[in-house]
């Protein structure tokens, strides 16, 4: 599903910083992992080039069999909109979208038609209890109710892989454990491989496989 | 489509003053755009209402005086036009040119019904001169045929001097087949003008042949007038009259080269000219508003430039979920388009109501200049045309304004955008 061979990555602000230094890692279908590592280690930038947000300056990204590389931004989100969902720390819900305009949302991208989209968002409210949350704006909703609103906006367009990044680092303990499990169970009932970047080691110890990078290395898999 | 109005509305509904009030700067410019216009139409058609009255193909030509010595003749003698003239403009040398020749002859008399009398000038004309001059009958006929043939002694009177001799509150048209004593000959009305009130000489006309028999004016003429076709531009037209002068002159013993032995007043040209000022003048005007106007797109252009940057962290999200660059700015364009486009209409809308005020007040208003009476603002509204253009000049305005914004808003990498705060 993930094929990473050799990814390098410096950023150039100012002096030069060699983020990642040769990256190679394989993700199989329906896998369950977690990408763990101290901030600054490189993590956050490794799923950002999982996530085709960010560009990387040699090796080689396959995803699903497809070279990710030198895309125009056109072609990046389209990638983005078919192959993968997003979960982030901050939600990253529009604000004056009502939980369900926000669900709907990847599918306006896709052309879907008005009716159809607003029909399939609210059955994926439906799934994550939120049904009645429908019409409620994201600031009147409570954070773990966010993110699952964020969780059926990454699932409505049926991805190959979810990319979270600290899912729960904006959630309470009680809700963190909620949100884990629900993601849990969309791996083991949808068979949805699913990348999470954590440095909350509570949070690893529940994915099937951990991955830590340091200093621009993957150390321990 | 539903959808992209539908954002563009919950993007507007949260800076609802900070969009009204640079709105307000786009209506402001269409305003001044067509009230400027609607004026400038106004002038226009005042102007051409009172230059307008001759038809624009022809040429008035009269003699004047010798500018130069020539064939052992004195410079600054006076050129009095005759009938050779009238056969050689009608004749081979102008052929294919010129169409209908009609001349004048005429003198100041005084017009007597009984106790009453007005002093005028008796103009002898051809059947032709009407459609030449566009004089404006209003009852009975002009001078035809027969009056020529028999030297009827028949008049054409202005309204004027009708009222002068009849009363003020007399039928213009029980007064026609009456008969007025002129030169102590008995003439009867058979038509009546309106009164030029740009000049005020009491012009009022007789057949030729009458005219000139009774008061024996031999081979002179006043002017001559002609119709004639196939001089499309200035140049033409100037070579045309040159070579006429060169002609005529000679029959008068003038230098070929004399500019002021005989006088051409061209009114073809005169009115292409007139036509390239009004052309100027309304570029002028467009000008002026489209720079009015250009205060509002910067303004539009400004707070779309602030929009996108408020909105960078949201068009990242939307970047990452899957909107292409294009979805981004088609959304800011739509959005700078409709801004301009609703407050533009507002801004014409208004700028149509004070043209039609302007012609309801200023519009009938007829004000003396130097005795003369003159409508300084005639019918001073734009048509469709110009609302069409307008809107079409909004919608490229629009576009413009949100051109740069959105350039901007697509230029960001979904990285940095979702990091953005």
């Amino acid at each position: 599903m993930i094929e990473l061979k050799d990814i390098n990555k410096t950023y150039n602000n100012g002096q030069p910083l060699h983020v990642l230094k040769g990256i190679d890692l394989n993700i199989e279908q329906g896998e369950f992992v977690s990408i763990m590592g101290a901030s600054g280690s490189g993590k956050s930038t490794l799923l950002n080039i999982l996530g085709i947000l960010d560009n990387y300056d040699s090796g080689t990204y396959h995803l699903n069999g497809t070279l990710i590389k030198n895309l125009t931004e056109k072609q990046a989100a389209a990638y983005r909109n078919r192959m993968i969902g997003f979960i982030f720390q901050s939600f990253n819900l529009i604000s004056f979208k009502t939980a369900v305009e926000n669900v709907e949302l990847p599918l306006f991208y896709q052309g879907v038609p008005r009716r159809k989209r607003h029909e399939l968002a609210m059955q994926y409210l439906e799934k994550l209890g939120l049904r009645d949350w429908a019409q409620h704006y994201p600031n009147e909703m409570s954070g773990g109710q966010k993110q699952r609103v964020a969780i059926a906006r990454a699932l409505i367009t049926h991805p190959q892989i979810i990319l979270a990044d600290e899912p729960t680092g904006a959630l309470d303990s009680k809700t963190s454990k909620e949100v884990m499990a629900l993601l849990k169970e969309l791996n083991r009932t949808e068979k949805i491989t699913m990348v999470i970047v954590t440095h909350d080691s509570g949070v690893a110890a529940q994915t099937d496989r951990r991955i830590h990078i340091s200093d621009g290395l993957i150390v321990n898999d | 489509m539903k959808d992209l109005f539908v954002e563009i509305w919950e993007s507007v509904r949260r800076n609802k003053l900070r969009t009204c009030l640079t709105g307000l700067a786009v209506s402001w410019g269409i305003f001044m755009l067509i009230v400027l216009l609607g004026a400038g139409n106004g002038l226009l058609n005042a102007f051409s209402e009172q230059g307008g009255t001759f038809a624009t193909n022809s040429m008035m030509v009269g003699g004047g005086w010798t500018s130069k010595p020539y064939d052992g003749l004195a410079q600054g003698r006076r050129i009095v036009l005759d009938d050779k003239d009238i056969e050689v403009t009608r004749g081979k040398n102008f052929k294919g040119i010129v169409d209908k020749v009609a001349s004048t002859v005429g003198a100041s008399d005084t017009v007597v019904l009984g106790t009453k009398h007005v002093r005028g000038y008796i103009e002898g004309n051809f059947p032709a001169r009407m459609e030449m001059e566009k004089i404006p009958l209003t009852h009975g006929r002009f001078i035809n045929d027969k009056d020529i043939t028999d030297q009827r002694k028949v008049v054409v009177l202005p309204d004027n001097m009708i009222r002068i001799l009849f009363g003020e509150k007399v039928d213009l048209a029980s007064v026609i087949g009456k008969r007025v004593k002129i030169n102590n000959l008995q003439f009867q009305i058979v038509g009546i003008v309106r009164a030029n009130e740009m000049q005020d000489n009491n012009l009022f006309y007789a057949p030729y042949t009458t005219v000139k028999t009774i008061y024996a004016k031999g081979k002179e003429i006043d002017d001559l007038t002609f119709t004639f076709h196939g001089l499309e531009t200035e140049e033409e037209n100037e070579a045309f009259e040159k070579n006429f002068k060169a002609i005529i002159n000679k029959l008068h013993r003038a230098a070929p080269d004399d500019e002021s032995a005989i006088w051409i007043w061209n009114r073809f040209t005169q009115n292409m000219q007139m036509n390239k000022a009004s052309g100027i003048l309304t570029i002028a005007l467009w000008v002026l508003g489209i720079f009015t106007l250009l205060g509002g797109i910067v303004g539009v252009s400004n707070i779309m430039l602030i929009t996108v940057k408020e909105r960078t962290h949201e068009f990242g999200i939307r970047k990452a979920i899957g909107a292409a660059p294009g979805d981004i700015s088609k959304l800011i364009i739509t959005e700078s388009i409709v801004i301009t486009a609703f407050f533009g209409y507002i801004g014409m809308v208004l700028g149509m109501v004070a043209c039609e005020i302007l012609d309801a007040t200023a519009g009938h208003n007829v004000t003396e200049v130097m005795g003369m009476q003159m409508q300084l603002l005639k019918n001073p509204t734009v048509g469709v045309d110009v609302a069409l253009e307008a809107t079409l000049l909004l919608i490229i305005a629009g576009t413009i304004a949100g051109f740069f914004p959105a350039r901007k808003a697509t230029k960001v990498r979904p990285i940095e955008a979702l990091n953005a705060n």
